[in-house]
């Protein structure tokens, strides 16, 4: 008899290997993105890597658990300086596109772009 | 169950408790955030003991050389002594020796009571003993017996100033430290390295070249040492020497009054930089806008070193 397992969404992206890969690729993206770039303008590199993993390793579905009143607190000053859906669109689009190059399969792109999106009002501060 | 030392304080951790649950058990003031391994918040550092492969996933190659580790995916399998990285022991030196490397550079020469265990490159405060207290990168190896800095002379500048002016060797100042994770790592010796810095910014980076061609780095070396125009430029002739000696060394200097952007000098020299590494050390506008244009040129961000010298402010 076999058994099947059905995985968390993070072990079939690949857990930590993953995110490591991905993550130079899309934060490479969103600087060279005019449409959202200026937001990180003067920001350190070293620490945006580090929260981009973390974000990262939350739309894979893996253990990281921001809540709603973190998402608002780290993004109320971006907010302020304009941010708004046309931004939040755009990281969902590159993001999209960077598990595309790493060929990541299309229903797996969508489920993480489920969890991204489930942010969207807390992100806007709405 | 292993036993945590933190700052005097144990802590027997319980099955299943990570070392940052342990510590913030004990009302341990340690920073964290995701408790997963990722933002790199709760890095500490083990003094002894060994914290496991797994919390060190991900961590750049300095910080594990220096035995950092994240404290909340770490599940130790024996006891370990942890400190907040960079709190370093305090102690003396002796000043040994002063010399103008340049109008406004000058070399300070310290003979530490114990050897030294830096790596080139890291830094560390030096304290007058009316407890002024300032930071500066080690251009010297540690093999050397002795700790080289490179003191820019600050207009009001206090240490700098008392260092130039009042001064004499033979006194005694405090030191604490190593720290920071600037510093070349084995294992890559055919790797291309990236060394570019202003002003000042040099002195890691002439520790760090000279700790990869000591260790046997065959790999094309770039050093580009920036300043505004020629009177910024120090250690030319050693450079020149150094590069004679070894092929893959090539030192560039770049002169704003005569090439422009140091940055854009230095980006259309390289414009494909995957698979390299890179030490940018110096003023912060330059050493975060290099950054960024590294990593756009294909530098891979984990094999990014910077130190960005941000100036005291004069009343401090």
């Amino acid at each position: 008899m076999q058994r099947y397992f059905m995985n968390t969404l993070y072990e079939q992206l690949g857990g930590t290997a993953a995110v490591e890969a991905a993550v130079d690729i899309f934060y490479r993206k969103v600087l060279s993105d005019h449409r959202i770039s200026h937001f990180f303008e003067g920001v350190d590199m070293d620490h945006q890597i580090a929260k981009q993993k973390a974000f990262l390793t939350m739309a894979f579905g893996g253990p990281v658990h921001y809540t709603g009143q973190d998402m608002r607190r780290g993004h109320a000053h971006l907010v302020q300086r304009g941010l708004n859906d046309s931004h939040f669109d755009a990281v969902v689009e590159l993001l999209g596109q960077s598990l595309s190059e790493l060929n990541v399969a299309p229903g797996l792109i969508a489920q993480v772009a489920a969890i991204a999106e489930s942010t969207r009002a807390d992100v806007l501060n709405r | 169950m292993p036993v945590i030392d933190w700052e005097g304080q144990q802590v027997q951790l319980a099955a299943g408790e990570s070392v940052l649950d342990g510590l913030l058990r004990i009302g341990a003031d340690v920073a964290h955030s995701c408790r997963a391994g990722v933002c790199q918040s709760c890095l500490l550092k083990a003094s002894s003991g060994q914290p496991g492969m797994a919390s060190q996933a991900g961590l750049k190659a300095a910080w594990i050389e220096q035995s950092c580790f994240l404290a909340c995916v770490c599940y130790p399998a024996g006891d370990l002594a942890v400190e907040t990285p960079g709190a370093g022991v305090r102690s003396s030196a002796e000043l040994i020796g002063m010399s103008w490397l340049s109008p406004t550079v000058l070399r300070v020469i310290l003979q530490p009571e114990a050897p030294p265990v830096h790596r080139a490159g890291q830094y560390l405060t030096l304290f007058r003993d009316d407890g002024l207290a300032r930071s500066y990168s080690i251009a010297s190896l540690a093999d050397e017996g002795k700790i080289e800095l490179h003191v820019r002379i600050v207009p009001d500048g206090r240490m700098s100033s008392w260092l130039a002016q009042l001064a004499s060797p033979g006194i005694t100042v405090g030191i604490q430290g190593p720290a920071g994770n600037c510093f070349y790592t084995t294992g890559a010796p055919d790797q291309p390295l990236l060394l570019a810095a202003t002003g000042t910014g040099l002195a890691p980076l002439y520790g760090i070249v000279r700790e990869a061609l000591e260790q046997g780095h065959c790999g094309p070396i770039w050093l580009y040492h920036g300043a505004a125009n020629s009177e910024g430029l120090y250690l030319q002739a050693e450079l020149e020497a150094l590069a004679a000696t070894h092929p893959n060394l090539r030192y560039r200097p770049v002169l704003r009054d005569r090439n422009g952007s140091i940055t854009d000098f230095i980006i259309n020299t390289h414009p494909q930089l995957k698979g390299w590494r890179g030490f940018i050390c110096g003023n912060p506008d330059f050493v975060n806008s290099l950054k960024k244009r590294v990593f756009l040129s294909g530098m891979a961000s984990r094999e990014i070193h910077s130190d960005a010298f941000v100036p005291a402010p004069p009343s401090s």
